[in-house]
């Protein structure tokens, strides 16, 4: 897992969803142990699309439930454009 | 015979703090509050002066994701709530919460969000826009989230009649009380427009006081020198109960809701009729709401928004209400200290007006310095006086000409 992205995911899901660093750790859900609804997951991609300046797709939005999935592929994401 | 309904609780947002004690101390001293804007950079905007909240911290009151979800006339709303239960010692139960309603008014809304979406839309476009305007721009999700937070399971809805919303709210909330429909609301009015685009409008509709320059003399109800008025911003919220459900609680009861008049004045989008009839008839249909008669009042807590015409309006209103008596009722707008709440206004001057009863204590009118020839009332001028007080009237008048009139006496 790709640090730096991991410490950058982590920092928007601090701000957004309200939640402790400590609990931001790979395998946490974002519905189950955050609490996120809809609209909270609709703008926490929206937050993680303006950090890394990427677009996400609803298809591809819809495939992360982890803080893993999301660090997964904004690192795709990320290296792709490089 | 329709149930009696009284005031228990006062929450309070205010310019001059949080909590009753904050805002009848301001009252009373009196403290200037109006100042430079602080909120945004105004330079470049006519009016560049207000009645901020200062230092108002939401996490106070809910959690760091819902205040940060949450418009600032929702994080107000939320606050002025939790204040007006604690003051209350009333506890939400299983035993209770199908039984307290919110009534939750907002004059503009979830300006704030608006303000910076629609930025946010024209930048970026429109995939940048939050999920969450549609929710937090609504005037009605202060009620909405007020029942979530709270988990209060009656009657919700909100009133939307622009400054006179806040005593709508209490009123219509006061409605379903007598009626059965709830044995307690938590009712009253929430507003926080100073941001760009709200200034922005008042500004080119020529309402607002340019006094720029000397932002603590801005607000000047009924003095010859008005020029507009001086926008503020907060919540207040009134826990009201039927008389039976108080008693049975033992709650400290500070005053009753005896009459409530409203009325349309059919005439201008944001002018008051220039005989001041609406005024003048939802004056009368509170007190006759109230069984009592004009002479009856001990002192009115004007709408007085400072500007040239409703002074003069409703003062001319009081004076065809009560004819020659007009002169012995003192007659006061707290709007010169607290600035012009909008939506909000109704229920903190309802709240004052409790407060005054409270201490046997008529607030000032201050910054009146220059006799209006069409403005001849006893606005107590600049101090505070105590005064021998059963029955008070509270007024609020809003664009679109609602007319909205509050009797409140002792129990």
């Amino acid at each position: 897992m790709n640090q730096e992205i991991f410490e950058r995911v982590q920092k928007v899901i601090v701000e957004q969803l309200g939640v402790d660093e400590n609990a931001v750790v790979p395998e946490a859900s974002f519905t189950d142990d955050f609490n996120a609804d809809s609209l909270d997951l609709v703008e926490l991609v929206m937050a993680f699309e303006q950090e890394f300046d990427v677009s996400i797709s609803e298809e591809e939005a819809e495939r992360v439930r982890t803080v893993a999935d999301a660090v997964r592929m904004l690192t795709e994401k990320v290296q792709a454009d490089e | 015979m329709r149930r009696r309904v009284v005031i228990t609780g006062l929450g309070l947002i205010t310019p001059l703090g949080q909590g009753k004690d904050a805002l009848w101390e301001g009252l009373t001293l009196p403290r200037r509050v109006v100042g430079p804007i602080t909120r945004f950079d105004a330079t470049g905007y006519s009016t560049r002066i207000a009645a901020e909240v200062k230092d108002f911290d939401p996490t106070q009151f809910m959690e760091r994701k819902d205040a940060r979800r949450a418009s600032r006339f929702i994080q107000f709303a939320i606050g002025a709530t939790h204040l007006a239960l604690q003051d209350a010692q009333l506890a939400i139960t299983d035993a209770n919460r199908e039984q307290v309603g919110v009534l939750i008014g907002s004059g503009i809304g979830g300006i704030d969000y608006m303000d910076t979406q629609v930025r946010l839309l024209d930048r970026h476009g429109p995939d940048r826009v939050s999920p969450f305007l549609p929710a937090m721009m609504i005037s009605d999700m202060a009620s909405g989230m007020v029942s979530i937070q709270f988990g209060v399971k009656g009657p919700n809805l909100c009133a939307v009649t622009a400054c006179s919303t806040g005593a709508d709210a209490i009123g219509l909330a006061t409605r379903l009380i007598q009626y059965g429909d709830a044995e307690v609301m938590l009712a009253g009015g929430s507003e926080a427009a100073i941001e760009p685009i709200g200034i922005a409008g008042f500004c080119a509709a020529r309402a607002m006081s340019t006094r720029n320059d000397d932002p603590e003399h801005a607000s000047r109800p009924f003095d010859a020198e008005r020029d507009g008025f001086v926008m503020g911003e907060g919540a207040g919220v009134l826990v009201l109960e039927s008389l039976e459900h108080a008693q049975a609680r033992g709650a400290r009861i500070y005053a009753e809701v005896l009459g409530y008049g409203m009325t349309a004045d059919a005439y201008h989008i944001t002018q008051p009729d220039p005989e001041g009839d609406g005024a003048l008839r939802a004056m009368r249909k509170a007190i006759h709401d109230a069984g009592l008669q004009p002479t009856d009042i001990d002192y009115i807590n004007a709408h007085g928004t400072s500007t040239r015409y409703n002074d003069a309006k409703e003062t001319l209103a009081i004076k065809r209400l009560l004819g020659e008596d007009a002169y012995r009722v003192p007659v006061s707008s707290t709007k010169s200290v607290t600035g012009h709440l909008l939506g909000a206004a109704g229920a903190v001057e309802a709240a004052i007006c409790v407060l005054a009863l409270q201490h046997q204590t008529i607030p000032p009118t201050i910054n009146y310095e220059h006799p209006d020839p069409e403005c001849d009332l006893d606005y107590v001028p600049n101090q505070a006086r105590p005064a021998t007080l059963r029955t008070v009237m509270t007024n609020s008048f809003g664009f679109g000409g609602h007319n909205s009139v509050l009797v409140l006496g002792q129990v």
